[in-house]
């Protein structure tokens, strides 16, 4: 298992960062994809935007945005169905041979969803 | 590979083994020294012979690297070979963690599909006319995997994978091998009175990972390959008379003909019914990938061989009139790369 394995196994999302321009560089690699210096772990906010989604035998499915550029792929909890643009918390992530993101979308609607 | 190598050494006058410069395979086998092994097998001893691999679009990369030794003199005659197993290892790429555990195609292809719904008001009806279509079409090609077509409700009633794609609107993955030949101005002239020239090529690779795509509406890699293609080919859109497009899922063949700017935006499902119901083979006269089958590796070449035959006007059953223009769409790994090929008599 490679350590962004680990870490979602521990439920901890992290992706790479570059240890001297700070770019974030998804999917994690070793190496920054902009000045190629090598990079660091850091947690990534585990509140993001849900870009997309879709239904896969009843189960919804979607690409939410974290931090304003890491998108992933993950399921969607809730039996309402969803807006795009609205905001979506990392509920849990996990591995098992897939990497596992489970969102679930944060307050009511109009309720406050900052901060 | 070496079965369809055969025609084009029956088939073309003056040709033998000794006059290939350069052999090159196209697959996602894991097949090592690939290239030197086949050469071997079919009694030519080229100077260059590799493969190329890029997933979905490793045909048509495989026919750019040819025609990049030949144009820079390094070779004057290339056979290009792609084939595929539905074993091969190339139908989930798991270096995209973005995915998740959405990992196969079904997936990216349903996102594309929910975000050209909501933008444009595309519907599954739009989607099951291209396999409809593309299933008609494909009855016409003697090397279809597929013995029959599908109407539009029975793509409708097929079996459901997500809300909004249907078995039959995917391509299959199969068995396949294509193979054609290159040559160069002063070389073609020994083998035929009557060459098909590539006169523009556009390859853009924007990311490897699907959710990378900014605009899931629309296939960026597409629009730029297409747009180097028709400005080497000193073409336009509505120049273009008959053109295979990468259909490997019904929504791909709409997003492309809009990304191709065959269709203005939006309207790429309007373009679908009209051929549909007007019986017009101008798009995926052999099938497609969804009427066709999709042997990964073989599908780039396949694609460009239906372009030569459209243009030599011998395509037969599914031959689009006096075309003299055709155009060549293959992409690979949820559109995060592209080539475009312009094909002209
Ligand atoms: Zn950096």
């Amino acid at each position: 298992m490679s350590r962004f394995e680990e870490e979602l196994k521990r439920d901890k999302f992290v992706c790479s960062e570059c240890s001297r321009c700070k770019k974030i560089v998804w999917p994690p690699s070793n190496y920054c994809n902009k000045c190629l210096n090598e990079t660091t772990w850091r947690e990534i906010s585990r509140k993001g935007k849900l870009v997309e989604y879709s239904y896969n035998k009843g189960e919804c499915f979607g690409i939410v945005e974290f931090e304003s550029q890491i998108r992933i792929v993950g399921t969607v909890k809730g039996s309402e169905r969803p807006d795009v643009g609205q905001i979506m918390n990392l509920e849990k992530c996990d591995y098992d041979g897939d990497e596992i993101f489970i969102f679930s979308s944060t307050v009511q609607r109009n309720g406050s969803q900052n901060s | 590979m070496i079965s369809s190598m055969r025609p084009i050494f029956d088939k073309t006058r003056n040709l033998s083994q000794e006059d290939i410069d350069v052999v090159l395979t196209s697959t996602n086998a894991n097949e090592k020294y690939l290239a030197s092994i086949v050469s071997e097998l079919a009694g030519i001893s080229p100077r260059i012979a590799h493969s190329v691999e890029s997933l979905c679009n490793s045909g048509t990369n495989c026919i750019v690297s040819a025609f990049a030794y030949i144009s820079s003199g390094l070779a004057d005659v290339a056979l290009v070979t792609g084939a595929e197993r539905t074993d091969s290892p190339g139908l989930v790429l798991s270096w995209d963690k973005s995915r998740g555990k959405y990992k196969h195609p079904i997936f990216w292809s349903s996102l594309f599909a929910s975000s050209h719904m909501r933008k444009f008001g595309t519907t599954l009806e739009d989607l099951a006319y291209v396999s409809a279509k593309n299933h008609r079409n494909g009855l016409e090609n003697p090397y279809s995997f597929f013995d029959r077509s599908y109407s539009v409700g029975e793509v409708m009633r097929s079996k459901t994978l997500t809300d909004n794609v249907r078995l039959l609107d995917c391509s299959m993955p199969c068995n396949g091998a294509a193979s054609i030949l290159l040559a160069s101005e002063d070389a073609i002239r020994q083998f035929t009175d009557s060459p098909v020239w590539i006169a523009g090529i556009g390859q853009k690779s924007i990311s490897a990972g699907f959710t990378k795509n900014a605009d899931l509406s629309s296939m960026e890699s597409t629009v730029l390959a297409s747009r180097d293609a028709y400005s080497m080919a000193r073409k336009s859109p509505k120049d273009i008379d008959v053109a295979e497009v990468h259909d490997a899922f019904s929504i791909c063949e709409i997003m492309a003909l809009e990304d191709l700017q065959l269709a203005e935006r939006g309207k790429g499902s309007s373009l679908v019914r009209e051929l549909h119901d007007t019986n017009c083979k101008k798009v995926n006269p052999r099938g497609g990938l969804i009427g066709t089958g999709h042997p990964l590796g073989a599908t780039g070449v396949a694609q460009t061989i239906e372009g030569f035959y459209q243009l030599q006007g011998t395509a037969g059953g599914r031959q689009v009139e006096s075309a003299k223009t055709a155009l060549i769409h293959n992409m690979s790994a949820a559109a995060t790369s592209s080539t475009v090929l312009i094909l002209q008599a």
